[in-house]
């Protein structure tokens, strides 16, 4: 098993604890990891991105091969179309559909709806909104990761122990709150594909 | 041993931790901040009583180490690639002084400049102060050289620089760890003249350094981080420096290259090594992250030789970091992206903060210096450098650390007036007050404003070294005291400070304005543990 992932999205967003979370289910099942992060100057509202490997076999590059990905994780609509050269012919994208503006000419929504759609596999939520029903806007990040989750090869149990491990510290509430959101984003991925 | 998941700048924090480490000095830089700051965020190293500081800038970092290196204790410092020109007296120097304990300078370079304004190559450093050089591949080798390097500083006396990249530093895998070594004990050199670089000693100390490259070839040759790996297809031979030997490995099935590799981790070269892939090889092909500083010693300045492919034929971009990609293509093997990006995309740069305190005082300033001609700003390195983007476009040039006020400086003395300097408070400490000192001597009509957010923000929010102080340096320094002003860099006050610039632009002589708000990262990450002591308090 082995999946090449591009996680993308804006400073701050949180796409780091995405990465942690599939970082820790893979290593618990004894998987190789390579994760390479953006840190300094980006970070400062802009575009980041994450290339994150598992794998059971020897992982050599820290980056993915252009064209190679199996999947774009992205928690906005608009980066989650800027690593697409990156992404394989059946690969997936998953990616929020709330903007985050912070540019003067963020283009129009429904010509990024139409770009994502156009995506043969394509899984695209309002995780905010989603989050926010929870009662939680600050776990949109995980509902992404939930609607990742079935394409991910590794179980959602995995994904759910590594939340709880992640998060232990904060205490069972902030646990429980991002097993909620993981579980919404999966369910709505499941239904997505059942209609695909 | 326990497994770690690790970014490469923690893969030798943790490895100088655990090989007995005594202290470590660092001023922030992406991408070696990480360094530092997981040895300070470490328990471990607290327990170990390791002494570990944000100091002033890299030169007192080297400075300090060496003094460490002096008692016998083991020290590191860790710098990015332009802080190794801020360094490079102590370390040029160090390498004629020679270590005692063992003594590591960690250059972390930045190819493709994702937060730097160059992208120079640091074994032009460890060559030219004749210094061994690692070069981890993965986050593995980046623990297991950091061990290594200690030893081999103690064994040659010699300075050992470890260099590795952005990617690296910035990617995170497992790492196993060997177990703890303890800290050396206060030894002075045994020569009592080793650390005296006086003319007559220097001379001496320098042959004994020149002797010992013999060494470092041999040493390069036997220690396993550089490898012969052959191959039957003798038509190319390649040489892989550091992370370069991943992306060679990415290209082929289960990472089995047809061809002979030298997989290149240590400097100086292994020269029986690189002469037999040469001599078996019909063409050779370099692949390393930086300059192509090994392609061109192997072409040689007239390439009579065998064909040799790298940054300088084109077979490689000549500046810019690699991936597998451009490798790959370098082997023959077609580039196969998916779809382009489409052109809705926009770009997305990086920006100041909401209620970043900097907007303010760009705003303010951008009106006070409309009554003047365009291009008057002076500027420098940290988060304040967004100013040159839009909306604010406030700033007109950025090129080193503390530059703002030595060339705000120079364009005074010959005529142009008003001539201002912005600087923040952590990067007045780091390179400033001497260009400060020289405004004030020679009375340059110099119009200096040092954003003090309290904070060396850029890089994650490190302490900043004039904390509380700003007033009383610009002051000790000779400025006058009715021209040093404060502000709150806030909306509220944008009338007020607006007038107050004016009114300083209009002044003839040195004046110095402090815009003061904390930084907001830093205010909210404060306040979120002041309510968690409260909340732990009740």
């Amino acid at each position: 098993m082995k999946r090449d992932i591009i996680l993308a999205g804006v400073g701050g967003q949180g796409i780091l604890s995405i990465a942690a979370i599939i970082g820790t289910a893979a290593v618990n099942l004894g998987m190789f990891l390579k994760q390479a992060e953006t840190h300094g100057m980006s970070q400062r509202g802009g575009d980041v991105t994450s290339n994150l490997r598992i794998s059971d076999n020897e992982i050599y590059s820290d980056l993915i091969p252009i064209g190679k990905a199996d999947m774009i994780i992205s928690v906005e609509p608009m980066e989650s179309l800027r690593y697409l050269p990156m992404l394989g012919p059946d690969g997936w994208l998953i990616t929020n559909t709330k903007p985050y503006i912070n540019i003067g000419n963020y283009p129009e929504m429904h010509e990024i709806m139409a770009e994502v759609e156009s995506i043969n596999n394509h899984i695209a939520l309002d995780a905010d909104a989603i989050a926010r029903d929870l009662g939680s806007g600050k776990c949109a990040n995980v509902v992404i990761l939930g609607a990742a989750s079935p394409f991910l090869g590794v179980s959602f149990e995995e994904l759910q122990e590594a939340i709880k491990a992640i998060f232990q510290r904060k205490g069972d509430d902030i646990i429980s709150m991002n097993l909620a959101a993981l579980n919404a984003g999966h369910e709505f991925a499941l239904s997505q594909i059942k209609d695909h | 041993m326990q497994k770690l998941l690790l970014l490469g700048d923690e893969a030798i924090a943790q490895a100088a931790i655990d090989a007995g480490l005594s202290a470590m000095y660092a001023y922030p830089g992406t991408p070696s901040t990480e360094i530092n700051e997981y040895i300070q965020n470490s328990k471990e190293a607290t327990e170990l009583g390791i002494y570990s500081s944000w100091v002033s800038n890299e030169k007192t970092a080297m400075e300090a180490a060496l003094g460490v290196s002096y008692t016998g204790k083991r020290a590191m410092t860790a710098m990015k690639h332009v802080g190794l020109n801020v360094a490079a007296d102590p370390f040029m120097n160090s390498a004629i002084t020679g270590a005692n304990g063992g003594l590591i300078i960690v250059a972390a370079d930045d190819p493709s400049m994702h937060s730097s304004q160059n992208e120079q190559d640091s074994r032009f450093y460890g060559k030219f102060a004749l210094i061994p050089i690692l070069e981890p591949s993965n986050q593995q080798e980046a623990y297991d050289m950091t061990h290594y390097a200690f030893d081999y500083s103690e064994k040659y006396h010699v300075p050992v620089m470890i260099r590795l990249t952005t990617r690296l530093a910035h990617s995170r895998s497992g790492v196993l760890r060997r177990t703890s070594r303890i800290q050396n004990p206060h030894k002075l050199p045994a020569n009592p003249r080793q650390f005296i670089l006086l003319p007559a000693n220097a001379r001496r100390q320098y042959k004994d350094l020149l002797k010992n490259s013999e060494h470092f070839v041999t040493e390069s040759e036997n220690t396993g981080f550089n490898q012969y790996i052959d191959a039957a297809d003798k038509s190319l031979g390649v040489i892989a420096c550091g992370i370069a030997y991943n992306y060679l490995l990415e290209n082929y099935q289960n990472g089995i290259v047809p061809f002979p590799v030298v997989k290149l981790g240590q400097y100086p070269m292994p020269k029986e090594m690189i002469k037999k892939l040469y001599q078996s090889c019909d063409e050779i092909l370099v692949l390393e992250d930086g300059y192509p500083m090994i392609e061109e010693m192997i072409k040689g300045y007239l390439d009579t030789g065998k064909p040799v492919h790298g940054r300088l034929d084109g077979s490689i971009p000549r500046d810019g970091e690699l991936n597998p990609g451009i490798v790959g293509l370098a082997l023959g093997f077609p580039l196969t992206p998916g779809s382009d990006i489409p052109k809705v995309v926009a770009n997305r740069p990086p920006s100041l903060c909401g209620g970043c305190p900097h907007i303010y005082t760009y705003n303010a300033l951008n009106e006070a210096l409309a009554l003047y001609t365009k291009g008057r700003v002076f500027s420098d390195i940290g988060c304040y450098t967004l100013g040159a983007l839009e909306p604010f476009d406030a700033i007109n040039t950025c090129v080193d650390m503390g530059a703002s006020i030595t060339m705000a400086k120079g364009a005074a003395d010959v005529g142009f007036s008003p001539s201002v300097a912005v600087i923040g408070d952590s990067t007045f400490t780091h390179s400033g007050m001497t260009g400060l000192l020289d405004v004030v001597n020679d009375e340059s009509n110099v119009k200096l404003i040092i954003l003090d957010n309290s904070t060396t923000a850029m890089t994650g929010g490190q302490p900043s070294a004039a904390f509380g102080r700003i007033e009383s340096i610009v002051e000790g320094l000779g400025v006058d005291r009715s021209h040093i002003i404060v502000l709150n860099p806030s909306p509220k006050f944008h009338e007020e400070n607006m007038a107050i610039m004016k009114r300083e632009l209009e002044y003839e002589g040195v004046s110095v304005i402090i815009p003061r708000r904390e930084c907001i990262q830093t205010a909210t990450k404060r306040k979120k543990n002041e309510i968690k002591i409260k909340t732990v308090a009740l």
